[in-house]
């Protein structure tokens, strides 16, 4: 918009400058609480201003942890988060692309039937199949394991579906052109689909990404080895105890939401170059 | 390079809808084949038939001496070329091209050898870096087109591919495609709908309607001697005018109709066949009056309304005739100018 109209202008701007402050105050008292000396939190007035034992309580808090809660070092619970969310997100694309382009370009019998059977899934969160999941789980042994913690988070239907709508908008030529060059079924699906789903495949990946970082309730349930303890899990812990330490918490808090933020901001470059070079 | 043969080739869909209804249609080696017919005549289904896309549901498809109808179309060594090119957007010119030999296991400077031959034959050379995005629309063609003759196939397929150019671009394709193909000389079939596009590209051409085949024959010969009514509707702009035999005869043109063949009804003229001025030859008169007027520069399309006729009539005319809209003209139709049919069957009588 070319508009000329200073008030409005200042309008939208305090608007703007409202929202960022709103967002941004409590990442600000999260990291200045991270700065300061154990009793300083417990005063009753938070400090607006850094203080001087940041390194010290970060060290703390990454190195060894908060052993009274049986929180191990800051260090492995990220490891353990970022596996657990590595493994979730490239499972999830691995299946969800495989069963995309099974359900867009084969012809097999019950293929709408299990189309519907993937969408019906959508309405059914975690929370709800949680405890026969556990069940499951529990049987395979798979308790206090990567593998526990990740496999069963997977399947994703919103993954599939967008997945499927993408591959729908792909005219039908480049498959016929592939096949004409010779491209078997996954010769096309490597060569030309996965490539055209670069955006795609970018945007989920953060997305799921996060939804696996901030995993809480499934964490808790299936792990009770502090060694598999994940960083959210970790922090609620050391919230629960009867005088929580405040300035390592939040040292704990600001680690934990770096690496979603670091996995943006590597997308991002992907997904906003895949926007710019999508054509068909 | 192979021969084509399509013996009672049928397409049926779920449902009992018929696309194709049984064609038999040999090309010969090294002939450019056009199928033309107005849209859901079949012949897009037919090629892509050809093409290995679509399953054949009856009849024998043969390429060379082998019977593909079962085959991949990449086993069948044809290559295509799309309506909207469908090149690979993330690819690089260069790759589009070497995609199909890449994937049939050609050596890697053979591969490079033969896109160099094939982009500098279509001059698109200087573009084997860019993304399909970055080209014009002339470009893309080419590209598809080059990544049709890399591979040097037994055939060329053509499905429409100039139908998404403007009409400049159109006519300068479809030149640098007839020369190519000469110059080739691989075995080719082409679909269009534009019927202009099929006279000046075919060595011979099929007229397809409602699935099945109305005519097979050069374009000279389809022009001169139309089969059936729909061709002679369908090839020739503007269209053919049907002058029903009763209607003349009323006119008091009977003279000149009394040797028409046995059970004729109708007649078809050329709009290039009436004119304002009388012929020497025998002839027959009509009277008419000038509803519209329209210039084309070397020519000039008078749409007129016979007396005593709601036939809407085309004539054509070469220049620009002083004649006003409005205007009461006096036609004259030379007697070898009229083209029997019968209206019943749709077929011509031959005489």
């Amino acid at each position: 918009m070319v508009e000329n109209r200073p008030w409005a202008n200042g309008f939208a701007h305090t608007v703007l400058i409202i929202g960022v402050a709103l967002v941004v105050f409590p990442v600000y008292i999260a990291i200045v609480a991270s700065t300061q000396a154990p009793d300083e939190l417990l005063r009753g007035t938070l400090p607006l201003l850094p203080g001087s034992h940041g390194i010290e309580n970060y060290t703390q808090m990454w190195l060894s942890g908060v052993s009274s809660t049986n929180s191990p070092s800051a260090a492995l619970m990220l490891w353990n988060s970022f596996v657990m969310a590595m493994a979730i997100t490239v499972g999830k694309l691995f299946i969800s692309l495989l069963s995309a382009f099974a359900i867009v370009y084969f012809r097999f019998r019950f293929r709408m039937f299990f189309f519907w059977l993937i969408f019906v899934t959508l309405m059914l969160p975690v929370e709800v199949r949680i405890i026969p999941t556990y069940q499951v789980v529990a049987d395979l042994s798979m308790l206090n394991s990567f593998a526990g913690l990740s496999i069963p988070l997977i399947a994703s239907a919103t993954a599939t579906f967008l997945f499927r709508q993408f591959f729908m908008t792909v005219p039908e030529e480049m498959l016929e052109a592939a096949r004409v060059d010779g491209a078997g079924p996954m010769t096309f699906f490597k060569d030309i689909l996965l490539p055209l789903s670069v955006t795609n495949i970018a945007a989920l990946f953060v997305i799921m990404f996060i939804y696996g970082w901030n995993q809480y309730l499934w964490p808790l349930l299936i792990t009770t080895d502090p060694d598999y303890t994940t960083i959210v899990m970790g922090i609620q812990r050391m919230t629960s105890e009867e005088n929580p330490q405040w300035h390592l918490i939040m040292a704990a808090v600001v680690m934990a939401a770096l690496p979603p933020v670091l996995v943006i901001l590597f997308m991002q470059r992907l997904f906003v170059k895949g926007l710019t070079e999508t054509e068909k | 390079m192979a021969s084509i043969t399509l013996e009672g080739l049928k397409k049926t869909y779920s449902g009992d809808a018929h696309a194709v209804k049984g064609i038999d249609l040999h090309i010969e080696d090294g002939e450019f084949v056009v199928l033309v017919g107005p849209s859901g005549c079949g012949k897009s289904t037919l090629l892509r038939m050809v093409a290995g896309l679509e399953t054949i549901t009856e009849g024998t498809l043969k390429i060379g001496e082998r019977v593909v109808n079962t085959l991949e179309p990449a086993e069948r060594d044809i290559a295509m070329v799309f309506q909207n090119y469908a090149l690979y957007p993330h690819m690089t010119v260069y790759n589009n091209l070497a995609y199909g030999l890449k994937n049939r296991g050609f050596k890697k400077d053979d591969i490079e050898k033969r896109v160099r031959v094939a982009a500098q034959m279509l001059e698109i050379e200087a573009f084997l870096d860019r993304k399909p995005r970055k080209l014009s629309g002339g470009q893309r063609q080419r590209v598809a087109m080059g990544r049709a003759l890399v591979r040097d196939p037994a055939a060329f397929l053509f499905d429409e591919p100039l139908s998404n150019l403007d009409a400049k671009l159109r006519v300068q394709m479809r030149v640098e495609i007839k020369q190519l193909q000469r110059r080739l000389k691989t075995t080719s079939l082409y679909v269009t709908h534009d019927q202009l596009e099929a006279m000046t590209l075919g060595d011979r051409l099929v007229v397809l309607n409602a699935g099945q085949i109305e005519q097979v024959g050069t374009p000279m010969e389809i022009y001169a001697r139309p089969a059936t009514m729909f061709v002679a509707g369908f090839i020739g702009s503007p269209a053919m005018n049907m002058l029903s035999v009763d209607y003349l005869t009323a006119q008091g043109a009977d003279g000149p109709l009394d040797n028409l063949p046995e059970g004729t009804d109708t007649v078809g003229i050329r709009p290039d066949d009436m004119h304002l001025a009388p012929p020497h030859a025998p002839h027959l008169i009509l009277d008419s009056t000038l509803a519209l007027f329209e210039a084309a520069g070397a020519e000039s399309h008078l749409y007129v309304t016979l007396a005593d006729s709601a036939q809407p009539t085309v004539i054509r005319v070469s220049g620009q005739p002083p004649v006003a809209e409005g205007d009461t003209l006096r036609i004259y139709v030379p007697r070898h100018a009229l083209h029997p049919f019968n209206s019943t069957t749709g077929q011509r009588i031959q005489d």
